[in-house]
């Protein structure tokens, strides 16, 4: 019933309000589609440093068949999808004999060469110039070149995205993915291919992190290795973290509120990362289940949290 | 490759090494004996920089002086982040990397408010002219890094194989368990261990910031080189660290000498790649990441 009202509310509000505010809530939709793909991926356990890397190949071969081959764009936003499923399975092969740190820092050795092959390879990606004059789509005969057009687009790509990876999320795959990540050598020993689901669950995550990447790839129009930085990736890290990978609701909370933040300090823009790097600090320290573990946080008493931070003010005395 | 530019990529080499042992030395020991990476190592390394440019640019004291003053006082902020971070974060290794992801973003800012905007600041060079070996030039300011990085190096070893401190702290890195047994204080181990990494980025600051272009953001790519370079020796080894810095400056300098530097950079992380793949636990390293 409540995702029906927000669904209502969606269809309503573009038609009163400015057009910055519309491509503000049609790139919000994109965040959502890769917040929630990545808490996919997080649930083996498997945190990742290279998720925009793969929005970046979504968006590079949603830019290249846009360019060079016909094909429709309701084809299109899956087929990069595919294209970044495909690439994700490959790296994902050697990076299966990491886990953890080692992992986290393998994906970002891999998305750094990625982004390399980018900047280097002129033909056809461009170098660090990028894509330029990606030519704009239509869909079933409307023009996506018009802001609300194309919000429409993206919330539809965003409504269908999120209730798939919802559907996978009570599924039993989903739960031998859980599995792997509370003990992988007991999943293993009841019969879960570990290998295999860990490779499902980050070829799943990269098919939607191209599906965002196809759209943010239309959006701008063109795109460079400068739009899928270390930056981004910090910002999309955020956004989970603050949120909570624990439940599926918790990284479109983290991205919700952040975007609402981020909105409202635009005057303070210099400010800006200063301002969320210390809000991460602050939740690591002192909430690190993220923002969806505060009600059952908030129902305990509040001796608990005073003794917590009384325990926090000890590290900061002397000796 | 003519010998002249050969003799000179060489030297360049040398300077780069010592610059990256420097750097990635301090991450390697933090790693070791705190089981933590800390991110925020590179924006170390910059306010280093900046500090000497207050001291010696600013202030117009001397250039030594800069240096001496950029030590203790990265040193400082090195045991801050452990106090504040670390040591909250409890053993999960992730929280305490994005945590330090945090603190780069707020020392980035805390740098471009301090000393403002623009490109980048610039320093007189306190050591004019080059060296000049056949036809190869290369100036004295990047020449006495070599010998700044070897004394430093140097010192640590001494410290930590002949000082009971240095011991304890080896301790620690090896078992901090059977180390507390033995009556040392670990969580002022690890104090020690963020101050010397503290100390090592910013004399690598300092002793860089007349011949980098210091701007809030010279700290990201130096960041990347040191993980790089403390992956493929060993994550925990700080002897390891040593020889992949040596291995990593000379094919970095010599591959962008002969290429460009966007295939050193993909040489560099493809080297790491490989390493984490193959040989997790690194070069001279124990256990894997």
């Amino acid at each position: 019933m409540a995702v029906i009202t927000v669904l209502a509310v969606l269809c309503v509000i573009p038609f009163h309000m400015g057009l910055s505010r519309v491509d503000t809530a049609t790139v919000f939709f994109i965040s959502v589609i890769l917040a929630v793909s990545y808490r996919l991926i997080t649930t083996t356990g498997d945190w990742g440093f290279a998720h925009i890397i793969f929005q970046g190949v979504g968006a590079y071969a949603a830019a290249l068949l846009g360019k060079h081959a016909g094909i429709p764009f309701i084809v299109m936003v899956p087929l990069a999808g595919l294209v970044t499923a495909l690439v994700g399975a490959i790296v994902m092969y050697p990076m299966l004999r990491t886990k953890g740190f080692g992992f986290f820092i393998t994906s970002f050795a891999f998305g750094e060469l990625i982004r390399m092959i980018w900047v280097k390879v002129k033909d056809p990606f461009g170098g660090v110039g990028g894509i330029i004059n990606i030519p704009m789509p239509e869909l079933f005969g409307l023009k996506l070149f018009s802001l609300v057009n194309y919000y429409f687009a993206c919330m539809v790509f965003m409504v269908v995205s999120v209730f798939i990876m919802w559907r996978i999320d009570r599924s039993r795959i989903a739960n031998a993915w859980k599995a792997i990540h509370t003990d992988d050598m007991l999943a293993e020993c009841m019969g879960v291919n570990v290998a295999r689901y860990r490779t499902l669950a980050f070829t799943v995550g990269c098919f939607f992190a191209g599906i965002a990447g196809a759209l943010v790839a239309y959006r701008l129009g063109s795109i460079d290795p400068h739009n899928f930085n270390i930056n981004e990736m910090v910002y999309l890290v955020i956004w989970v973290v603050i949120g909570g990978a624990a439940t599926f609701w918790g990284p479109l909370i983290g991205v919700t509120l952040l975007t609402v933040v981020f909105e409202l300090s635009r005057e303070l823009e210099e400010w800006r990362p200063m301002m969320f790097g210390g809000i991460l600090i602050m939740f690591l320290i002192f909430l690190p289940g993220g923002i969806e573990s505060l009600l059952p946080a908030l129902r305990r008493p509040p001796s608990e949290h005073y003794a917590r931070f009384r325990k926090w003010l000890t590290t900061l005395r002397p000796g | 490759m003519d010998l002249d530019t050969f003799v000179q990529t060489l030297l360049n080499s040398i300077q780069t090494s010592s610059v990256y042992a420097l750097v990635a030395v301090g991450l390697a020991m933090a790693f070791g004996v705190m089981k933590m990476a800390n991110f925020a190592h590179g924006e170390f390394y910059m306010i280093g920089a900046y500090v000497l440019y207050q001291v010696y640019q600013l202030w117009g004291l001397n250039f030594w002086i800069g240096v001496v003053v950029a030590i203790p006082v990265v040193a400082l902020l090195g045991v801050a982040t452990e106090r504040v971070i670390f040591r909250n974060t409890g053993a999960n290794i992730l929280a305490g990397f994005m945590a330090t992801v945090g603190l780069g973003f707020v020392l980035q800012v805390a740098a471009l408010q301090i000393w403002g905007h623009g490109l980048m600041k610039r320093i007189d060079t306190p050591y004019m002219g080059a060296a000049e070996i056949g036809d190869a030039h290369v100036g004295w300011q990047r020449l006495i890094i070599i010998p700044c990085a070897i004394a430093m190096l140097i010192a640590l070893r001494w410290f930590l194989y002949n000082v009971k401190l240095g011991k304890a702290l080896r301790a620690c890195a090896q078992d901090p368990e059977t180390a507390s047994l033995q009556g040392i204080k670990v969580r002022n181990m690890t104090m020690l261990a963020m101050a010397i990494a503290g100390a090592s980025a910013g004399l690598a600051g300092a002793l860089m910031a007349p011949v980098a272009a210091i701007t809030p953001y010279m700290g990201h790519h130096i960041v990347i080189i040191a993980f790089i370079v403390i992956v493929v020796g060993g994550t925990a080894s700080v002897g390891g660290a040593v020889v992949a810095a040596i291995i990593l400056g000379f094919i970095h300098t010599f591959v962008t000498t002969l290429v460009d530097s966007t295939t050193a950079a993909m040489v560099g992380v493809g080297i790491m790649a490989l390493t984490l793949v193959v040989r997790p636990q690194g070069l001279l390293g124990r256990e894997t990441p």
